[in-house]
């Protein structure tokens, strides 16, 4: 049988409603908050990841290349990357 | 670019990339709390035990079934999280003299906001403190119960518009001013106390390590922006943050055996409409109202410079009397 995220019945609830296993909020995506993206533009970033330290989710992730990008199932959309994003690498759409 | 030039620009690439505090929390957008506390958790690393006051942030990260936390972690009341905190440095002291858990060094960590550290729990907190226990406090001060909606607290500074400090015709906002906690710790001979914004990232996590390293208790106090209660836009966050503490209303300090130090410096005093103007919670200020709280901040400002400048630290005067060689 496979393990469960969370007890899904009564039943399953353990004495002292101890959780099943330790950071597993990463089940739940908040990223349907938002009502907007931000959107990464490569060629003016300059890689010093302010935009990384300041993620109140901590969602903004560094790639292979050295550029950074949002996982989209965590961002609420609050526009703190792109306000501090000082050579304007990062700018915020509309969702839809 | 040189890389070792622009160091200040690119070093929070050299951050731990590991989160503790892993995402899917239920904070809102733009929260500066959590960035705070996600900041403090990647300082502190995994050899932690954090006991966490009831606040916005035990609310949003551990909502059952789930929990965004990977390191050991208590949830406690509003009044007890330095009491526990205490309690769990002492009992792993027991365990280890026993022989029970392997001699490492496990640091205990007090989390409560702000009505939680210096309305709820302060006694709790003056006990942990006066008692010594090897722990590091940290108070997240949004400056009301923000958890509840907005009620007001101690930490709620003057002229602030709350659901219990409403303005309106007869009253505009909170009537008294700020409690300074971080001069009450200084008060209890506390041997590392600082005053920390997730704004200013590495100087919180420079703070943090530090207070980590100090054998006996310590007291973070860490200003955050709370986008939802202070009726600003989420995106505002760092930038108020930042504003905070140039326009001297929250100056980033620290003390460390009775010595001042400045670890942000600012030139040039920005007026406070520059930090007011953004936020809705002092809309309703009159330019009047607005004069008489920057004489008090210039006021706080100058006596901690004082302190600074001019006094001598308990420290250097014990060392020149030689009441202890």
């Amino acid at each position: 049988m496979k393990k469960k995220k969370w007890p899904e019945a009564w039943h399953e609830v353990n004495p002292g409603c101890i959780v099943f296993a330790p950071a597993n909020a990463r089940e739940y995506h908040t990223g349907s908050w938002k009502a907007q993206r931000p959107i990464w533009d490569d060629s003016k970033c300059i890689k010093c990841g302010i935009c990384y330290i300041f993620c109140p989710e901590g969602c903004v992730t560094q790639q292979e290349d050295g550029t950074f990008r949002a996982d989209l199932d965590y961002c609420k959309g609050c526009g703190i990357c792109a306000h501090e994003c000082w050579p304007g690498a990062i700018t915020m759409i509309e969702e839809g | 670019m040189n890389i070792i030039e622009n160091f200040d620009l690119y070093a929070p690439r050299l951050v731990d990339k590991k989160e503790y505090l892993c995402s899917g929390h239920r904070a809102c957008q733009g929260c500066g709390e959590v960035l705070g506390l996600r900041l403090m958790c990647k300082a502190l690393g995994p050899d932690v035990v954090i006991a966490n006051a009831t606040g916005c942030m035990e609310i949003i990260s551990s909502m059952y079934p789930s929990t965004a936390w990977e390191v050991p972690w208590i949830h406690v009341a509003f009044e007890n999280a330095a009491a526990v905190g205490s309690g769990v440095e002492a009992g792993l002291k027991a365990l280890r003299r026993k022989g029970k858990i392997a001699d490492r060094d496990v640091k205990v960590v007090g989390v409560a906001g702000d009505g939680g550290t210096m309305d709820i729990g302060l006694q709790a907190l003056s006990g942990a403190m006066e008692r010594g226990h090897d722990m590091l406090f940290v108070c997240l001060d949004n400056e009301a119960y923000m958890n509840t909606g907005i009620q007001r607290s101690s930490g709620t500074p003057m002229g602030a518009s709350t659901t219990t400090s409403p303005a309106g015709k007869v009253s505009s906002g909170q009537k008294t001013w700020k409690k300074n906690v971080p001069e009450i710790m200084v008060a209890h001979g506390v041997s590392y106390v600082a005053t920390a914004c997730p704004s200013y990232p590495l100087d919180f996590i420079n703070k943090v390590k530090k207070a980590m390293k100090v054998k006996g208790p310590s007291y973070i106090h860490c200003f955050t922006v709370c986008p939802t209660g202070w009726r600003s836009p989420s995106e505002m966050t760092i930038k108020l943050g930042r504003l905070v503490v140039e326009t001297g209303i929250f100056p980033l300090y620290e003390v460390e055996d009775g010595k001042y130090r400045m670890t942000v410096e600012v030139d040039q005093l920005r007026p406070i409409e520059d930090y007011m103007k953004p936020q809705g919670r002092y809309r309703h200020l009159t330019p009047d109202q607005i004069e008489i709280i920057q004489d008090r901040v210039y006021q706080e400002y100058n006596k901690l410079q004082d302190k600074i400048n001019g006094l001598h630290a308990w420290s250097d005067l014990q060392y020149e009397w030689g009441l202890f060689d």
